[in-house]
């Protein structure tokens, strides 16, 4: 029997693992979806992508090793026909920034990690614009860099909440499972 | 898994992330330099995803529907009325319109004037938005195309139920991709009908494009039509776009008859021109 609990515990490890990057992918799939609201929501996409990926980066830098940030980032590129290679530097250097902060971010109260966010979202919004008109070597408009900076401020909290439950929810089985995060 | 030893492994982790940047600005280099590379990575993606979008759709499209069929019970009288004004009005013109398709065939044949084919359509689902922050473009599922009657090509026009959309720009093996006319690159000659002065219909990623470089002395009129010129040889004539709005600063704006927002049906014609694709 305890090959099986072994395969079990192996399954259940493994799926742990692939969830903080699976579930971004799913995602990003679904934002891609026609929204049909009246206005339409360009840029719901990498505004996505980012709060998912802070998160992870901040509570389980383990489960999105940088490899797998430069494979999101080329499907959001690739998804939402930006040039190759501006989403994916944008994507790692959010990551790298807030995985170098996450000795002290982890241990903050939500309000703070969410202004950490803010500010990581508003560079990532002006070095995207700046990457995008230097490739098109054209001037392009800020106003749908800001718009998309500030839904993705605002998506924080909406994804972080069912996030921090998982990653509760993930801590636990694994302190059950007697090893540690 | 390799088995590595703890030193090489953390050296390893801590030069992934600058030997990834410098790979994210070698891409930016690729992209830039081979443009079609790009665009050929898109519409792979697109078409390894485009099934998935397609069944999600279902339950969405399921869902809207109840909405939509909830918010018209509630407002049924008030439809009612509306659509009983305009059938009087459309009655009218359908009078007009069926006087007016007489007088044109009657002059048609004075002046043995040849008739252009009818193109051939292809009608394709909307699965996806395949815009971003700076791009305005749908993925449509067109189903395998490999023995279709009418290939779909590049340049091929999409229209919805009003009016014209945009333009299909890439083609994949059962996916296709039509940029807006809301686009930031969309740049399409078109026909001011009350003058016939001829202009641009300029995208600028907001909801109406805006109208340029119109002859001097023809301002655009509030509310006069806007159909395709045949100018670059990228769409027949006629299509109908949509109709001039003046904004409070004067510039010309085009109200497009095609609802871009709520895209489900494109029809696809192919008229066999392919001038000034981007």
């Amino acid at each position: 029997m305890s090959g099986w609990a072994g395969l079990l515990r192996w399954l259940d490890d493994l799926a742990r693992a692939l969830l903080p990057a699976g579930l971004t992918l799913l995602l990003l799939l679904l934002a891609a979806l026609p929204s049909g609201l009246p206005a339409g929501l360009p840029g719901l996409l990498p505004a996505i992508a980012l709060p998912n990926l802070v998160f992870w980066s901040i509570f389980r830098p383990a489960a999105l090793p940088p490899p797998v940030v430069f494979g999101l980032g080329l499907l959001q590129d690739l998804l939402t026909a930006a040039p190759p290679g501006s989403g994916v530097l944008v994507l790692l250097l959010a990551h790298g920034v807030a995985a170098r902060w996450r000795r002290v971010l982890a241990r903050q109260r939500f309000r703070l990690v969410w202004l950490a966010f803010a500010g990581i979202a508003a560079g990532a919004a002006v070095l995207g614009l700046g990457l995008q008109a230097l490739l098109a070597w054209r001037l392009l408009p800020p106003a749908p860099a800001l718009w998309q900076a500030l839904l993705a401020i605002g998506l924080y909290p909406v994804l972080a909440w069912p996030l921090t439950r998982l990653h509760e929810a993930m801590r636990r089985a694994e302190a059950a499972a007697g090893h540690p995060a | 898994m390799f088995r590595l030893s703890v030193p090489l492994r953390q050296a390893l982790s801590r030069l992934s992330l600058p030997a990834l940047i410098a790979a994210a600005f070698g891409l930016m280099l690729l992209g830039k330099a081979d443009a079609l590379l790009a665009e050929r990575a898109r519409m792979a993606l697109a078409d390894a995803f485009v099934p998935a979008w397609d069944a999600l759709r279902q339950p969405l499209r399921a869902m809207r529907g109840a909405i939509d069929e909830a918010a018209g019970l509630l407002a049924l009288r008030a439809e009612n009325a509306r659509l009983r004004e305009e059938n009087g009005r459309l009655r009218q013109w359908q009078e007009a319109a069926q006087a007016l398709t007489a007088e044109n065939a009657q002059l048609r044949r004075q002046l043995g004037f040849l008739p252009e084919p009818a193109a051939p359509f292809v009608t394709a689902r909307v699965v996806a938005d395949g815009g971003g922050a700076y791009a305005r473009a749908v993925l449509l599922s067109t189903g395998p195309l490999a023995g279709a009657e009418h290939p779909l090509r590049k340049g091929a026009v999409a229209l919805d139920a009003r009016g014209l959309a945009g333009r299909v720009t890439e083609v994949g093996s059962r996916s296709a991709r039509v940029v807006l006319l809301t686009d930031l690159n969309s740049r399409i000659p078109v026909l001011l009908e009350g003058s016939r002065a001829r202009a641009m219909l300029v995208g600028t990623n907001a909801a109406r494009p805006r109208l340029q470089y119109w002859p001097a002395g023809t301002e655009p009129r509030e509310g006069e039509r806007v159909v395709t010129s045949a100018e670059a040889h990228a769409f027949p004539a006629g299509l109908p776009i949509g109709q001039v709005r003046r904004t409070a600063s004067g510039a010309a704006e085009v109200d497009l008859f095609a609802r871009l927002d709520r895209l489900d049906l494109l029809r696809l014609f192919d008229y066999g021109l392919g001038g000034a694709l981007p």
